[in-house]
């Protein structure tokens, strides 16, 4: 500006003035749009990660109300295809995705006594770019004139399938905004993987041993391996779907001697490795939270990274588990069958060395550990379940059905949700200085379990009682009625123990008791230093001789270093 | 008679090896769960924390045991082995069976939100209900059915519970799977795989007959669609050539050659209209003819709005298809 | 209670830009086997004309040049970690020279594809797969031409800090992929696809 209109007693304001802006709107918003800091970022993806689910939460209660009776018209068909397959995305792609890349940012460079991850500003970007993809989804429903120029979202299920997809019958651009959303989400994705890996594999603290990491970095090693090569199919295939909807290309196009099965093959190469993306962040923090209070390492430490590496290299190769009805050579089935089968072993491993950790421990059920026994039952539930499936012959009953709908709800939320719930009351004091309150997350606990299982447990029945997924009405006297009814009821108490948790979440910040820095008396190296941590983390950059640093400073007696 | 669809319940070869085998991966993997539970809560119990006293020292700390987690990789690894042999045989039996001279060859072809149906050696075309015979296992006449399955738009799931499991119907592709149902009576089956707007109302009726039956409803189908001589009936089907329903739908033996709906020579001898969405009666035909829209919401077929006289006098054409 | 073990003195870790170049290369790898995968996929699936084995011929000159100069940048490495400033520039031009003949060609056989042949992405399944996946490998040529043009251009402005010599050894690093890949591409396309 210039001089003139400048009064006499105008000043810049100096540093410290700027400081004492903080916590005003403009400075938080302004805060967030030029972080940097990877413990933001993190605390940024899982608000809103948490965000989305509400809204695709909400979503899946007016699916349960639409099915809770026989030929109901609450909703016109289009609609409810809309809601399942925008639920299903968002909760895959806005949901699962963000949450677990929170985790990772707040924690990994935390745990490997780091300063921040390798690349703060590809960090940043990652994000950006997540939270754009997940606003483009959402927008189409304002902005993609259906067919009867309505607005409409995308309705094609979340996988997607050709030719669905094409021009001929899905006309409208919602599919465009489905495909140009995942396509973005994947580059972020695909960034902080990056991101990851270099973090955890160059910038451990001295002593800080592969051999010495902690599962949890182990675990998020293994998610961002699996990203980089699972997700450029799926961007590849977003992109060959583009060009055939805008370009003429023909990669999908039955009529012109194109496969529909070639989607199929591509989209589950990736599909398949991404549901283990987001079910190993879960054994993570199990791997985390149940040693802490259990008051003993984890059991068979060796075996547990072994156990994940492995997961992560079968679950390259059992993509096709998900097509057994498309009619393949039974070489193939057979083929499929058992690799997908060979999962469970590595996977067993796990589960009894979290019981082998819990054995002869001294058990102290906060909520991390309620959450993380309630992900203990119910994912033994989901794999047998999966085993089910991965039986070739059972599966082309099974396959489609709300068996599968109950299967998958069992892993992502009886296994993945709980999990995540148990990691945000287990590092929710360290990152916010605050304890959670017990009474109200034991509510939370309650409730949602009661809800949980009774919304799917009764889907497995309804499955094999013939009652085929996606369908948004059906006929009375099937014998599904009841089920679906009790299915629906569920909801209401899972809505009320989510209302819990976000009540949870903003009271004990008001209200809740002072964290210490070590408030669970835990073992890693996050728990050394203040809740929250400084901007730097670390005054001093820690130096481990073993896995659980902290325990060899509590116990100069007997460190673990001698043990190992 | 209760529409079930229970795939415990199986009244079909396929359905019935599928059955058993599942059987067999209900009971082992209950074990498991009952094992590993029972475990899980035994520990959970044992080994809670008892009082103040447990916070004042730390148990005693193991790291691990070779031959613990030996013993736990390798009991899954044996249970796994049962597993993948019992998988493989069904699969190999299933799906290498061969099929017989006698056997009837259905082609089904799957259009968005209904069933079309073609029995190539005995000339009838039809649609959303297949009739077959049944199959004796005594050896007195064992007679199977061969299903060629193809789409002409999108991916559809062929799934009848009782009989057999599930083949997709994919575009510029032939799929092939079988039935050999063994109990005369009505099964119900739903498309399988999510297909758009209709899906839910993509409902399949596979009737099981007597082979003489079978026979009988063979040569029914075969005859040429009488013209009307009753005034209404002779009116619609004026009024039936004189719209556009020609364009879409074809009545054997007339002009009427359209494809792009169900075949309507036999209408009146099916159960269900619209691919089950109602059951066919005068009613629902009348209000089917009136508006589709209003029955089957987003259905290809257009709101052709007629006069009621022409739908009146339509319905009572398309009643004497039989 | 015994002494903690003694830890080397020295802790070394891993390279930042190394790490991260792999991973890079490991996820573009995994992208270009999806469209290799396609094209081998619809070989011979194409309905109607034209077909590979009659518009397709090997890109002698292109696929020499492209390799070249994977050799002539570890040249101008050479040179530069001999301090030889001019023959580092040299090397490293030439080499842009060599990826830019290349482009160069991609062009103009593309130019004769689309107008003498009639072969566009909407043609046929060859169509689709063919461009998708040479256009794919052209467009990281591109990239890669363009961070090698930066390079020069700072260097030769004096612009190029000297400690910053593993930015270069990284661009080569990419540039050796692009390459590699042209060898898979070139033997799908040019040998493997006009035969069949
Ligand atoms: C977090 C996500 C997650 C996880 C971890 C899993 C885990 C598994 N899933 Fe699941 N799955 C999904 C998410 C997940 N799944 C989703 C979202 C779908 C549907 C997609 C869609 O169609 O929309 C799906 C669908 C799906 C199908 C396809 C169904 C169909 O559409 O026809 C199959 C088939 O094989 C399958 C199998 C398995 C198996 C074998 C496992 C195994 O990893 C389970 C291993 C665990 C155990 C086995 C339990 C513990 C082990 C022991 C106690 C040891 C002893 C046990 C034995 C020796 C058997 N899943
Ligand atoms: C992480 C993954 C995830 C999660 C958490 C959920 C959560 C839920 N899902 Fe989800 N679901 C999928 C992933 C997931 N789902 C996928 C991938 C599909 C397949 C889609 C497809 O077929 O294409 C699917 C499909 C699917 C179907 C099948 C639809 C169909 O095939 O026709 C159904 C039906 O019951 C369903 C129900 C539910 C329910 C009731 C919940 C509940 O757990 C939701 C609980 C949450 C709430 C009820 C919201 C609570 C919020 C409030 C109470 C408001 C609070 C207010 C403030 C804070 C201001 N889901
Ligand atoms: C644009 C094409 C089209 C036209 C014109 C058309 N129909 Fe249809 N018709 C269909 C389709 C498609 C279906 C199947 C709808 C479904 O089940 O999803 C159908 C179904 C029917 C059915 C039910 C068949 C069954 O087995 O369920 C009847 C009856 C019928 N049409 C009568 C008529 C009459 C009468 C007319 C003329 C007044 C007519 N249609 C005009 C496309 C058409
Ligand atoms: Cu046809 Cu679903
Ligand atoms: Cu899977």
């Amino acid at each position: 500006m210039n001089p003139e209109t400048l009064d006499d007693n105008f000043q810049i304001p100096a540093p410290e003035r700027i400081g004492q802006e903080r916590g005003s709107l403009t400075r938080i918003v302004q805060e967030m749009v030029f972080t940097v800091d990877h413990k933001t970022l993190g605390l940024m993806y899982i608000a809103s990660g948490l965000l989305f689910f509400v809204v695709s939460g909400l979503m899946a209660a007016m699916i349960r109300i639409q099915l809770s009776v026989p030929r109901n018209h609450f909703l016109d068909p289009d609609v409810f295809n809309r809601l399942f397959t925008m639920h299903g995305t968002a909760m895959v792609f806005l949901v699962g995705m963000p949450i677990i890349f929170g985790f990772a940012n707040y924690l990994v460079p935390l745990m490997i006594g780091a300063r921040d991850m390798a690349f703060p500003r590809l960090n940043a970007f990652g994000f950006w770019v997540f939270f754009f993809s997940g606003l483009l989804l959402y927008f189409s429903y304002l902005g993609a004139p259906g067919l009867y120029a309505a607005g409409s979202a995308p309705d094609v299920g979340w996988f997607a399938y050709s030719p669905l997809t094409a021009k001929a019958f899905s006309r409208g651009h919602s599919t465009d905004y489905w495909t140009l959303s995942l396509l973005l989400g994947g580059i972020g994705s695909i960034a902080t993987s990056i991101n990851i890996i270099v973090t955890a594999l160059c910038l451990r603290c001295k002593g800080m041993l592969l051999v010495r990491m902690p599962l949890f970095v182990w675990m998020f090693l293994v998610v961002a391996f699996l990203v980089i090569i699972a997700m450029p199919p799926l961007s590849a295939c977003q992109i060959m779907l583009i060009l055939d909807r805008y370009c003429g290309a023909h990669f999908f196009d039955t009529q012109a001697g194109g496969s529909a099965v070639l989607w199929q093959h591509f989209f589950w190469i990736f599909g398949h490795p991404e549901v283990y993306i987001l079910i190993l962040p879960g054994f993570a923090v199990a791997s985390e939270v149940i040693p802490v209070f259990s008051r003993k390492p984890i059991f068979g430490y060796p075996v547990m990274v072994a156990a994940s590496v492995m997961i992560g290299f079968i679950s390259l190769g059992v993509w096709a588990h998900h097509m057994f009805t498309v009619g393949m050579t039974s070489i193939g089935n057979t083929f499929f069958a058992i690799s997908t089968l060979l999962v469970a072993i590595p996977t067993g491993i796990k589960i009894f060395n979290w019981i082998g950790t819990m054995y002869g421990g001294k058990l102290r059920f906060e909520l991390p550990m309620l959450f993380c026994l309630g992900f203990l039952f119910q994912f033994l539930i989901a794999g047998l379940t999966g085993v089910m499936l991965a039986i070739a012959p059972f599966d082309w009953q099974l396959s489609d059905s709300y068996f599968v709908v109950a299967h998958f709800h069992y892993v992502l939320i009886g296994g993945l949700l709980y999990t995540i719930f148990a990691g945000l009351y287990y590092w929710y004091p360290k990152a916010l200085g605050k304890m959670p309150d017990f009474k109200l997350g034991l509510w939370h606990f309650i409730l949602f379990t009661a809800g949980f299982h009774l919304t799917f447990f009764p889907q497995h029945l309804s499955g094999f009682l013939g009652m085929p997924r996606r369908i948004y009405t059906y006929d009375a006297g099937r014998g599904w009625d009841l089920w679906n009814l009790i299915s629906s009821i569920g909801v209401i108490f899972q809505a009320v123990g989510i209302l819990f948790f976000v009540f949870n979440l903003i009271y004990s910040y008001v209200k809740g008791k002072k964290a210490g820095d070590d408030p669970w008396d835990a073992w890693s190296l996050e728990w050394s230093t203040t809740s929250p941590p400084p901007a730097y983390n670390f005054e001093t950059i820690p130096e481990v001789r073993s896995r659980r640093p902290l325990w060899d400073l509590k116990h100069p007696d007997d460190p673990d270093w001698k043990y190992e | 008679m209760r529409p079930v669809a229970d795939m415990f319940r199986p009244l079909s070869r396929p359905a019935e090896m599928i059955h058993s085998s599942s059987l067999l991966v209900l009971a082992i993997t209950a074990g498991i769960f009952v094992v590993v539970s029972a475990l899980l809560v035994f520990v959970v119990w044992k080994f809670r924390r008892k009082g103040p006293e447990d916070d004042l020292r730390e148990p005693p700390q193991i790291y691990g045991s070779t031959h613990i987690e030996l013993a736990w990789t390798v009991v899954p690894i044996l249970i796994t082995v049962v597993l993948i042999l019992v998988t493989s045989r069904t699969i190999g039996e299933i799906q290498n069976r061969v099929m017989p001279e006698n056997a009837v060859q259905i082609r089904l072809v799957g259009h968005q939100w209904w069933w079309e149906i073609h029995y190539e050696k005995e000339g009838i075309v039809t649609a959303n209900e297949l009739h077959v015979p049944l199959s004796r296992r005594d050896g007195t006449g064992e007679r199977p059915t061969e299903l060629i399955l193809e789409s002409a738009d999108v991916i559809h799931s062929f799934w009848v519970p009782q009989l057999a499991g599930k083949t997709d119907l994919i575009p510029n592709r032939k799929n092939r799977t079988w039935i050999e149902p063994f109990v005369t009576g009505t099964f119900f089956g739903n498309c399988a795989e999510y297909c758009g707007t209709q899906h839910a109302n993509m409902l399949l009726r596979v009737i099981v007959e007597e082979p003489e039956d079978y026979e009988k409803w063979v040569r029914k189908m075969r005859q040429p669609a009488a013209v009307p001589h009753a005034d209404l009936a002779a009116q619609g089907h004026k009024a039936f050539f004189a719209n556009s329903c020609i364009n879409c739908h074809m009545v054997d033996g007339t002009v009427a050659a359209g494809v792009f709906g169900p075949s309507l020579t036999k209408l009146m001898t099916r159960q269900t209209i619209g691919a089950g969405v109602a059951p066919l009666t005068p009613e629902t035909l009348r209000a089917w003819v009136r508006d589709p829209q209003k029955l089957k919401t987003g259905c290809l077929m257009p709101d052709m709005k007629l006069p009621d006289s022409e739908v009146d006098s339509i319905t009572a054409y398309l009643l004497t298809l039989k | 209670m015994t002494a903690a073990p003694a830890q080397s003195l020295e802790w070394k870790m891993p390279s930042t830009r190394k790490v991260a170049v792999i991973s890079l290369i490991l996820t573009e790898s995994a992208l270009f086997s999806v469209f290799l995968v396609a094209y081998l996929f619809y070989m011979g699936k194409s309905l109607n004309r034209p077909f590979p084995s009659e518009v397709l011929t090997f890109p002698v000159f292109a696929t020499v040049a492209l390799l070249s100069s994977s050799v002539t940048i570890v040249f101008s490495e050479m040179a530069l970690h001999r301090g030889n400033k001019g023959a580092f520039h040299l090397w490293w031009a030439v080499t842009i020279a060599l990826g830019a003949y290349f482009l160069w060609f991609t062009g103009t056989e593309w130019h004769h594809l689309i107008f003498t042949d009639r072969l566009t992405l909407a043609t046929n399944v060859f169509g689709t797969t063919f461009y998708s996946l040479v256009g794919l490998h052209a467009s990281h040529v591109i990239i890669g031409l363009f961070l090698l043009t930066l390079i020069l251009v700072l260097s030769l402005l004096g612009k190029f800090p000297a400690d910053h010599t593993e930015h270069i050894e990284m661009i080569s690093w990419y540039w050796h992929f692009v390459d590699a890949i042209w060898i898979i591409v070139v033997t799908v396309v040019y040998i493997i696809s006009v035969r069949y």
